[in-house]
């Protein structure tokens, strides 16, 4: 029963509609974390002294912008995923799920 | 067992415990008993005690033990795992190393938080869909049950070990700073709660103190925090100014130094933060607590927001904590400023606590050090348990033939013993730099769990022997590393120079597990390779769509 089931989902065009479009929006995500932060720590290593310049007139440095606007930025990221996943894609999935029972049992 | 007798049960050692604080044998020579400390502390003891009595009969099945049910809301499973992630280390220690090194404990803090987004859009929907009760449910979904889990269960165990070990020494040294209680005595307390809420309320109770105690932390850190910037007006600027005017490093507070000092250790700290979060079982388990993968997003979301918050808030303590604790006499050794910080340096946050709310506000944040404690080993145990009582004894001893009744029976045994041998491990390490114990866990987790755990969801081809190859060889790997590292093989067994120049070793054991696990898997012609690559298909729909997803 479930192994129908999960044929039916399969072969379902919805199927590849939802893993594409959901693959693509998390590694996009991920891609733009992993590049900021992994950037972020190769400025630490080999130029320090870049860390430390400051950014306006103000006593605010790069470093301490860069950190903070990670922990921003990678919270609006963190949103935008959850919003349209647990929208549009979680929609889509039970689309495809309903299609599937009531095709598998057609 | 009847509710009757649990509940009794349950309020026994309740009342023990309280005889216990109050005897005159709880008093350690050298410090004064902090009373309004262990008065806010008692009230945090009995209200958790009456969740467990509460969730002790909401826990009949082995569901209801190991994940609630699945009955957690998204909201409700945030703040439990942001209770679980932070830990009194992250109070205390990064309050501690901004005061020290100024933003090298900033850019630590971002390294401790990016895991989390890439957890969410990579892990945790397929997390929630393929998983019952542990993480090595999924690694073990289409190939051999009883290796696989004998393996995952082995580094699930070896993690949760070392972090109590951990959590254990520094909550006696802790305890007996903050509370005036003896080391020993301490642990007792700790183990004792932990047994109980655990054994009592599976993980209902488990939840509930760690939302508790996350509030209580989020809470005690805002007050301060608040009450220590207004001391600058909330301007950044005057913060800034004044702090790098009085601390040794000046104006290079904020300019990255001695914790960072070269690229490998800069990567390989970010490596090992970074995914070692993303293989932590205590941690991984929270995401079957919650009904579905829409929950289980909503979870992560939910911690995100209050880790960032709660770093932010932090590290504002540390620097404000540099003018005003680091100015103030009183706090140091023999009243000089410059000597050693009076109890050492971790209690940075405490004297700053002290320093702007009095004793009301240094004991009420010491009675959260210790609830925060209390529920973060209260995790870990139930991570231990779990690997024990349903890996390794349900499906690994038993072949899954076992009764609901025995393995809660089972489960329970292995939380106690746990609690004993976390109780016995704490004393044998009291006088031992426990250091290197944290990285020692992120390591075998960014080592071990991860990478097995996300090959098995992402690479068909994955396969028994290419699984137990990368498993054990980054569990071998990592280990090995940091024993011949400093903190173990220089300032544990006193040799004269470390071998591995390192002190996490995720950039190098993390591609022995991906290389062993690839060319393994790639070499693998058995017959148990075809089937096991044959039944990635189904496992990959379940794994998108949730279909057939473990419900209660």
């Amino acid at each position: 029963m479930e192994k129908n089931i999960y044929a039916h989902i399969r072969n379902n065009p919805k199927f590849d509609e939802l893993v594409t479009k959901r693959r693509r929006f998390a590694l996009v995500l991920s891609a733009i974390v992993l590049v900021l932060f992994y950037g972020f720590i190769m400025q630490v290593a080999f130029f320090p002294e870049v860390i430390a310049m400051p950014i306006g007139s103000g006593k605010l440095t790069y470093g301490v912008m860069a950190g903070f606007s990670q922990f921003s930025f990678f919270l609006l990221l963190t949103w935008l995923y959850v919003r349209r996943a647990n929208t549009e894609f979680d929609r889509l999935n039970e689309a495809l799920i309903d299609d599937a029972v009531t095709g598998g049992q057609a | 067992m009847s509710i009757k007798s649990v509940i009794t049960d349950s309020v026994k050692p309740l009342l023990g415990f309280s005889l216990l604080l109050l005897s005159p044998l709880a008093l350690a020579a050298d410090k004064p008993l902090n009373v309004p400390a262990i008065s806010m502390f008692f009230i945090f003891v009995v209200m958790t005690l009456l969740i467990t009595v509460w969730a002790a009969r909401r826990t009949r099945t082995t569901s209801d033990f190991y994940t609630a049910g699945g009955g957690i809301t998204g909201f409700q499973n945030g703040l439990a795992i942001a209770g679980d992630y932070m830990s009194a280390a992250t109070l205390l220690g990064f309050t501690a190393m901004i005061y020290m090194s100024g933003i090298d404990a900033y850019i630590y803090m971002v390294a401790f938080f990016a895991g989390w987004p890439i957890i969410l859009f990579l892990m945790a929907e397929r997390l929630r869909n393929l998983g019952k009760f542990t993480f090595v449910d999924i690694t073990s979904y289409r190939l051999n049950q009883r290796k696989i889990r004998t393996m995952a269960a082995i580094s699930s165990l070896i993690v949760v070990c070392f972090y109590l070990v951990a959590q254990m020494v520094g909550a006696g040294q802790l305890i007996r700073l903050l509370f005036g209680l003896e080391y020993t005595l301490a642990l007792f307390i700790v183990g004792g709660l932990m047994i109980i809420y655990v054994t009592f309320g599976g993980m209902v109770a488990t939840t509930w103190v760690q939302i508790i105690k996350a509030c209580l932390l989020l809470f005690g850190g805002t007050c301060v925090m608040l009450l220590a910037f207004s001391q600058f007006d909330f301007s950044y600027d005057k913060l800034i100014s004044e702090a790098s005017a009085v601390h040794s490093l000046g104006t290079r507070l904020v300019h990255p130094g001695s914790l960072l000092a070269d690229p490998v250790t800069a990567i390989s700290m970010g490596l090992g933060l970074m995914f070692g979060t993303a293989g932590l079982p205590h941690i991984l388990m929270r995401f079957f607590t919650v009904s579905n993968a829409k929950e289980a997003r909503k979870s992560v979301l939910y911690a995100s927001v209050f880790i960032a918050y709660f770093f932010n808030v932090i590290a504002i303590m540390g620097v404000a904590a540099i003018v005003i604790v680091g100015q103030n006499s009183s706090f140091f050794e023999g009243g000089e400023l410059g000597a050693a910080l009076l109890g050492g340096s971790n209690m940075v946050a405490m004297h700053l606590a002290q320093a702007v709310g009095g004793n009301m506000l240094l004991g009420f944040l010491s009675a959260v050090a210790f609830a925060t404690i209390l529920a973060v080993v209260a995790g870990l145990a139930l991570a231990g348990a779990t690997a024990i009582a349903h890996d390794l004894y349900a499906e690994v001893y038993k072949r899954g033939d076992v009764t609901e009744a025995q393995e809660l029976r089972v489960t329970k045994i292995a939380t106690a013993c746990l609690g004993v041998v976390a109780i016995l491990l704490g004393m044998a390490f009291e006088h031992m730099n426990v250091a290197f114990m944290a990285a020692l866990a992120f390591g075998v987790a960014a080592s071990a769990n991860f990478p097995v755990l996300i090959l098995s969801m992402y690479w068909r081809n994955l396969t028994t022997r290419g699984a137990m190859a990368g498993g054990y060889g980054g569990l071998l790997s990592s280990v090995t590393m940091v024993v011949l590292s400093k903190s173990v093989w220089v300032d544990v067994f006193g040799f004269a120079e470390a071998i591995f120049p390192y002190t996490q070793p995720a950039l190098f054991s993390m591609p022995v597990a991906f290389g062993l696990a690839y060319v393994v898997s790639m070499r693998d012609q058995s017959a148990a390779a075809e089937r096991e690559r044959a039944a990635f298909a189904d496992q990959y729909v379940r794994g998108q769509t949730g279909y057939g997803a473990a419900t209660a």
